[in-house]
């Protein structure tokens, strides 16, 4: 793991190189992230990755998280290692909720980063972020005609309707 | 032999037919041309109930003749939601849960989700709690291996080696029986440290156990290593670069049989890895036969682990001394208010977690297994995700089998060891 003020050069390198792309940082318990806008995200994986110095070369995992209530709600997180020095680095790409029927959307790294499209599926399938330019982007867990994204925060626990038998008559399409 | 068509909107003209033969099966298909019936394209489903599938997976195959096109995996059939299930849990609550992903490797499900709440507690755990973590970790890697060797061999004719398998299985799962009370799905490990001590004769059950299974190895391999359809079914099968390898985000076995020595214990020794002396073994090609040595061999460096760790077993407590986070110990119960108080909280309510969020991988025998977590104060995590190794490293599957025969793809499945119901999870 880079230690706080080697993250913070990180940052600083990467904002002079892409500016405005890193929005914020922060260490906690050992641990660096950067935290970026959705859009420059291909290009802060790709300096991180190319830069000499940096050579985080090995996409660990991807994967989405609902901070509801918190702005911007949604995270998608890209945990980076580099193998010779065996450091950690986590960038979180911060997407906001366009509210309503749109959809939150990212730019897929899948082209660049293979082992990306299962996790990116993934995150459309359960947190409806879409990730422009990916390949195949379908639900992947989920059956494919389900509705509804269902790791996001605000979607019910239990809510799947379950028939019991003493209800079997009057659950309409089942009985009859 | 002259052909003219508007397929994809300009002429196909192929003068001779060695021209034919140098455009693609699609191509040629879309031109109407005659292909004779080895040539054409058909497509067939496997799974996902196909017993070689080993478990729910279904593959769309795309096949000219015998050989492998395209190749499409399919899952989500034993998919459960446990990570949304985590969410309405509190964190104590969870462990039993996050065992039955991957069912093979429970022990390893339950110290990727333990170890990362401890690592955002910031609580350190006992050393002999640490010990008894790896001895279990590492023989539930030779459980999973044995599974993993007694099925494979079983796809490619090699009945006998399942039942040898298992027998040995059996033995670790008698010792799980003997140290935990259950023999799958334990729910050993526990935020803190480890449920219970090891009983009184579980250290040399585990050592006449360990004594003997190299030479079981030994059999293992006197009936396949050197088997002729054995290595004629995967000598040169199956080989993907190992920057290939690397760019899909392959770890664990698969990696390794490629020539790269990546190994989570070595890299970066979490629990008390750092004490003992193993080997990572390596492979060179990356083909079929690489990935089985590999685990045999890795079989071999395991039951080394358990015998260091029993020697060096450290006294002491087995949970860490943090009443307000651990349950206390069963006898404390009837002796102290307090522990009975905090017993109650810990059980009715569980403890809070200060607002968070780690990943925290460990080497599982499928390869990178981490689990993320977030927490927000409150006694339930906010987000609980597993990066499973068998999901990652199915999707390598595709580069095993395109342009092999259809008979290889069952051999490279059971080499890649998914477990569905981590894929799934």
């Amino acid at each position: 793991m880079p230690d706080a003020p080697g993250l913070e050069l990180v940052a600083a390198e990467l904002n002079k190189a892409h500016p405005g792309s890193v929005l914020g940082t922060y260490h906690d318990r050992g641990q660096a992230c950067l935290i970026a806008g959705p859009e420059q995200i291909r290009e802060i994986l790709a300096w991180l990755r190319d830069t000499p110095g940096q050579e985080y070369t090995f996409l660990a995992s991807v994967h989405g998280v609902d901070y509801l209530p918190a702005e911007p709600r949604f995270g998608v997180h890209y945990e980076l290692l580099n193998m010779a020095r065996v450091e950690r680095l986590r960038v979180r790409a911060a997407v906001a909720d366009p509210g309503g029927e749109q959809l939150p959307e990212v730019p897929s790294v899948c082209d660049e980063w293979p082992t990306a499209d299962h996790q990116e599926r993934e995150v459309y399938d359960f947190f409806g972020i879409v990730f422009r330019g990916h390949p195949d982007l379908r639900r992947i867990l989920m059956p494919e005609d389900y509705v509804g994204w269902p790791q996001r925060r605000d979607f019910p626990m239990g809510g799947e309707p379950v028939i019991f038998t003493n209800t079997e008559r009057e659950v309409p399409g089942w009985y009859a | 032999m002259t052909r003219s068509t508007t397929a994809h909107g300009r002429d196909v003209v192929a003068a001779s037919s060695a021209e034919v033969i140098g455009t693609s099966v699609l191509e040629r298909t879309d031109a109407d041309e005659q292909l004779e019936p080895e040539q054409e394209l058909m497509t067939i489903n496997l799974g996902p109930h196909h017993p070689a599938t080993h478990g729910v997976l279904r593959l769309l195959v795309s096949l000219q003749g015998e050989t492998v096109i395209d190749l499409k995996p399919i899952m989500g059939y034993v998919h459960t939601g446990i990570e949304k299930n985590c969410e309405d849990k509190s964190y104590w609550k969870v462990i039993p849960f996050v065992e039955r992903m991957d069912y093979l490797s429970y022990f390893f499900n339950m110290e990727a989700f333990v170890g990362c709440v401890e690592r955002m507690l910031e609580l350190d755990i006992p050393p002999r709690a640490k010990y008894l973590r790896v001895i279990h970790m590492e023989l539930n890697r030779l459980h999973s291996h044995l599974v993993w060797l007694g099925t494979s061999a079983l796809d490619l004719g090699a009945m006998s080696m399942f039942f040898y398998c298992f027998r040995e299985r059996d033995r670790i799962l008698d010792l799980f029986e003997m140290s935990t009370g259950q023999r799958m799905h334990t729910r050993y490990f526990q935020v803190g440290g480890v449920f219970e001590d090891i009983p009184v004769g579980f250290e040399r059950k585990v050592r006449e156990f360990t004594s003997e299974f190299p030479s079981r190895i030994d059999q293992y391999e006197a009936l396949l290593t050197n088997n002729e359809i054995f290595l004629q079914r995967t000598k040169g099968v199956g080989i993907v670069s190992r920057e290939r390898l690397l760019e899909l985000g392959v770890t664990g076995p698969l990696l390794r049989a490629a020539g790269e020595p990546w190994d989570l214990r070595k890299a970066d020794p979490y629990l008390s890895y750092g004490d003992f002396e193993f080997n990572i073994p390596v492979g060179t090609v990356g083909d079929g036969w690489d990935r089985f040595r590999c685990r045999v061999q890795e079989m071999r460096e395991s039951t080394r682990i358990i015998e260091q760790a029993l020697d060096g077993l450290p006294e002491g407590p087995v949970l860490a001394n943090d009443r307000k986070i651990v349950l206390p110990p069963r006898h404390e119960l009837s002796t102290s208010m307090e522990a009975l108080i905090h017993h109650f909280k810990l059980v009715t309510e569980g403890f809070r977690v200060p607002p968070g969020e780690a990943y925290y991988a460990i080497e599982s025998p499928r390869g990178e297994l981490g689990c993320f977590v977030l927490a927000d104060g409150s006694a339930k995590p906010a987000r609980v995700h597993f990066r499973d190794p068998s999901f990652v490293n199915l999707q390598s599957f595709r580069d095993m089998c395109v342009g092999e025969y259809v008979a290889d793809l069952i051999q490279n499945l059971a080499m890649l060891d998914p477990i569905l119901g981590g894929i799934d999870r």
